[in-house]
């Protein structure tokens, strides 16, 4: 079974880049991960189509985890979710966990081979 | 309901959007995150690009596809609100549907909205003028009466407290304000109801 795939959402693309490279620096290449941020037209924001592309080039058969930031990036990531196929849908999951920390922990919970529930309740651990 | 009159309406409800995106942008800027009506109208636009290509399908068909152009193009989470609005309206309403049927299919749409936020009634949100909409249109009232409630609806979501969305963030702050959303929600039924006639 390959790892859990990682997928960071924030409303600035900058914090999204920069959580990615937070992940990558820790787990490498072992752990599939993208991010999306930005509306539609770039600005502050979230899109649901940017979600449903990082997702496919995040997928892995052992799941994805979402990690995201406020209100907006959770219910756009929720409404991706939903959009997918039967197949995958079941299998995508988004963190209630700080974007920044949580991506970190849940990629390094992925790199050990965990499974999606793992990674989740790794990554929520931190939530107060 | 005749194909073309939906498409009316929806036509009235994204131009009232369009056309006071300033004054919803404000009132997001006072208790959130300042994009609400920016958000609306690039959907807004977004649904009217879509609406020639939409000519003579069915009602359900026209609600769907308007909801989607919302879901992708709105950048915000009043986008999927917004667009599971329209969405599950679309897949609940009959072909010609009665009043009482139409008040079932509105009901049905607001527990998707309500179940996508994650919020109920009370919250200062949306939900504070589609809860009302729904109690005048199973009360089978007139639009004119309909806009004015929704109008009122919004306008008393100003004294409350935020408890969802980001305008919770300013917990006392939030109050003094009127929420973005419900705003926008009355200014669409307002434009749809003046659209109807009464």
């Amino acid at each position: 079974m390959p790892n859990v795939g990682i997928v960071i959402v924030s409303h600035s693309p900058k914090v999204a880049e920069g959580a990615a490279d937070m992940v990558r620096q820790m787990v490498g290449d072992t752990v599939p991960l993208a991010y999306a941020g930005g509306n539609p037209e770039g600005g502050l924001g979230t899109s649901v189509d940017a979600i449903l592309s990082a997702i496919d080039r995040a997928w892995s058969d052992a799941g994805v985890a979402v990690m995201v930031d406020l209100g907006g990036a959770e219910t756009n990531s929720e409404m991706a979710i939903e959009l997918l196929s039967e197949s995958r849908r079941d299998h995508v999951v988004v963190c209630n966990a700080p974007l920044v920390e949580g991506s970190v922990i849940a990629a390094t919970e992925a790199s050990g081979g965990s499974s999606l529930a793992k990674v989740k309740a790794t990554a929520e651990e931190l939530s107060p | 309901m005749a194909d073309v009159l939906i498409e009316q309406l929806i036509r009235a409800a994204a131009l009232a959007v369009i056309r006071d995106a300033d004054e919803l942008t404000a009132l997001d800027a006072a208790i959130g995150d300042g994009d609400h009506g920016i958000n609306m109208k690039r959907g807004a636009e977004a649904v009217l690009a879509e609406l020639p290509k939409l000519d003579g399908k069915p009602p359900a068909d026209v609600l769907r596809a308007s909801g989607m152009q919302l879901v992708m193009k709105v950048g915000g989470a009043s986008g999927p609100l917004y667009g599971t609005l329209a969405m599950e309206l679309g897949k609940a309403l009959p072909v010609e549907p009665t009043r009482a049927e139409f008040a079932v299919a509105l009901a049905k749409a607001i527990d998707a909205v309500k179940a996508r936020g994650k919020s109920d009634w009370g919250q200062k949100t949306m939900l504070d003028v589609l809860f009302p909409l729904h109690r005048a249109v199973a009360a089978g009232e007139a639009p004119p009466a309909i806009k004015a409630k929704a109008l009122a609806a919004a306008e008393a979501t100003v004294p409350m407290r935020a408890t969802r969305g980001r305008a919770s963030f300013l917990g006392e702050r939030s109050i003094g304000h009127m929420d973005p959303g419900a705003r926008s929600s009355a200014l669409m039924i307002a434009a749809i109801c003046d659209a109807l006639g009464g």
